[in-house]
This record gives structure tokens, sequence and C-alpha cells, in this order.
């Protein structure tokens, strides 16, 4: 038999509502299976552990072609482009998520802490966007240089959404 | 369908070693599956496993989330109380099938 993996890092670089139930979902499953797990957030990702934006994150209703409208028919750009599409489009794809009992992002991401994850963030990408640590997620395991990661990461399997 | 020897109890079990029939399931029968994956049962780990049961037969998914809300353990307690894979544990515990859920 293979060999188990025994650990995760994880890298949520977007904040597109679909990368980042991506990025959630496996580092809590890896918990649920006994796999060590760590959240590494930057560049865009930094919004899922920012504390104003987290649980406001949207699907992206333009050039997502993978979008189709409630019933099957292809979902026209045209219509992603008009003001309030994008956010009744990103409310009703959490309310299906909701149903699934897949839990609003600042939730999974205490479900995750409480599970023994990490979740880190990258020091480059908050100087960008000038984010200090207090506006960012309370249970922060800390603030992550690039070799620091890697540091981290050691002996483990390296995703990158 | 297989079967397995606990202890003194021999039961069936599916393909992923999880009891076939959650009739066959008794306190002493989930002390000795407990044992055999290195969990010494306590009182707070029997309360999450009747919890399980309850849910389980009124046709109910269980979720580590649902878990933590049930007001028995928090989701933290949870994995403390069963390491490495605690919906799974405590579902081969509590004689119910594997959880199919991804949350």
């Amino acid at each position: 038999m293979e060999e188990k993996i025994k650990k995760v890092s994880i890298i949520c670089s977007k904040a597109n509502l679909d990368s980042v139930y991506a990025a959630l979902i496996l580092a809590n499953g890896a918990r649920m299976e006994g796999i060590e797990a760590e959240l590494f957030f930057t560049f865009f990702g930094l919004d899922v552990i920012t504390k104003k934006k987290m649980d406001k994150l949207h699907i992206a209703t333009v050039g997502n072609l993978g979008l189709s409208m409630p019933g099957g028919l292809p979902f026209p750009t045209i219509i992603g482009i008009i003001p309030g599409i994008e956010a009744m489009v990103s409310k009703m794809m959490k309310r299906e998520m909701e149903k699934l009992d897949i839990p609003p992002v600042s939730e999974f991401l205490e479900m995750i802490s409480a599970s023994g994850g990490k979740i880190f963030a990258c020091k480059l990408a908050m100087e960008m966007f000038k984010l200090k640590k207090e506006d960012l997620y309370d249970e922060l395991d800390g603030v992550l240089t690039v070799g620091e990661f890697y540091e981290r990461a050691a002996g483990s399997q390296i995703i990158f959404i | 369908m297989p079967e397995k020897k606990f202890g003194n109890f021999t039961v069936e079990v599916d393909e992923n070693g999880y009891l076939v029939n959650m009739d066959d399931w008794s306190e002493e029968l989930a002390k000795e599956i407990a044992k055999e994956i290195g969990i010494e049962l306590t009182e707070d780990h029997m309360k999450v496993i009747k919890y399980i049961r309850e849910k389980t037969k009124a046709g109910e998914s269980l979720s580590i989330r649902k878990i933590g809300k049930s007001g028995i353990v928090s989701i933290k307690e949870f994995y403390q109380l069963f390491p490495d894979g605690p919906l799974k544990k405590a579902s081969l515990i509590a004689g119910v099938s594997k959880p199919a859920g991804c949350v």
C-alpha cells in the first residue's frame, strides 16, 4: 500500500469564493483524516483572513466560464457585468452551500483552527495591501516570509490554489 | 460480508471495517472497538457516541460542524477525544457506517 499523506501545505492566492472554498475544504478535510494541515494566504487570498472582508467574498460573474443559470443554461457574461448581479449570485451560492452544511468563511477558519490546522499570512502581501495584524483573523498562527513558508512545509505536499 | 472479532464479540462489518447492523452495538462492544484503535473510552466519549447513534437512527447525516454545535463537545474537544480523524473514529466506535461527507 502507498504511504499515507502526513501533511499538506495549502497556498491560497485568490479571493474568489470558489477558490477559497477549495482551499478551506482541502485543509479541513485533511484534518478530518488525521493529516496535518497548514494554510498560507497570499496576495488576494489575504481577503479570506481579513476580518472586514472574509464573509463578503464573491463568485466572479465575469470571465467565469463554469458559471450557469439556475436550471443549467449558460450564464451570459453581459449579465455578469450588471451592478448587483455578482452580489446576488454570490448570495445564492452561499445559501446553497449552507444547505450542504458548509460554513461561512469566518466559521470555517475557526473550525480549522479548532481542529489543529494552522493559518498563516504572507508578509510581503500584507505590506503590499498595507494590512496590519489587527486587521486579520484573530487566531492567526503567524506572518511568514516565503522562506519561512518553505521551512514549515518541509515534508509536506504543497498545494497552490 | 466479512466478520470481525472485537474482544469476545464477533460482528458483521463492511469493507471499511464499520458495523453493518447498528443494532449489533453495545457499550461493551464500543469499548472493545475503541481499544483496538487506541482509545480508552470515557464518559465524555460515550456522550458523543450516543449522540452520533441517535442522529444516525433519526436518518440525519453527521458532520464535524454539527457535532460542534450539538452542545456536547466543542470541535476542539472532539478532536482531542478522537485524535486523527474524529468523525471516522467516533462513527466506527458508535457502530454506524463510515461518514460520507466532505466537511
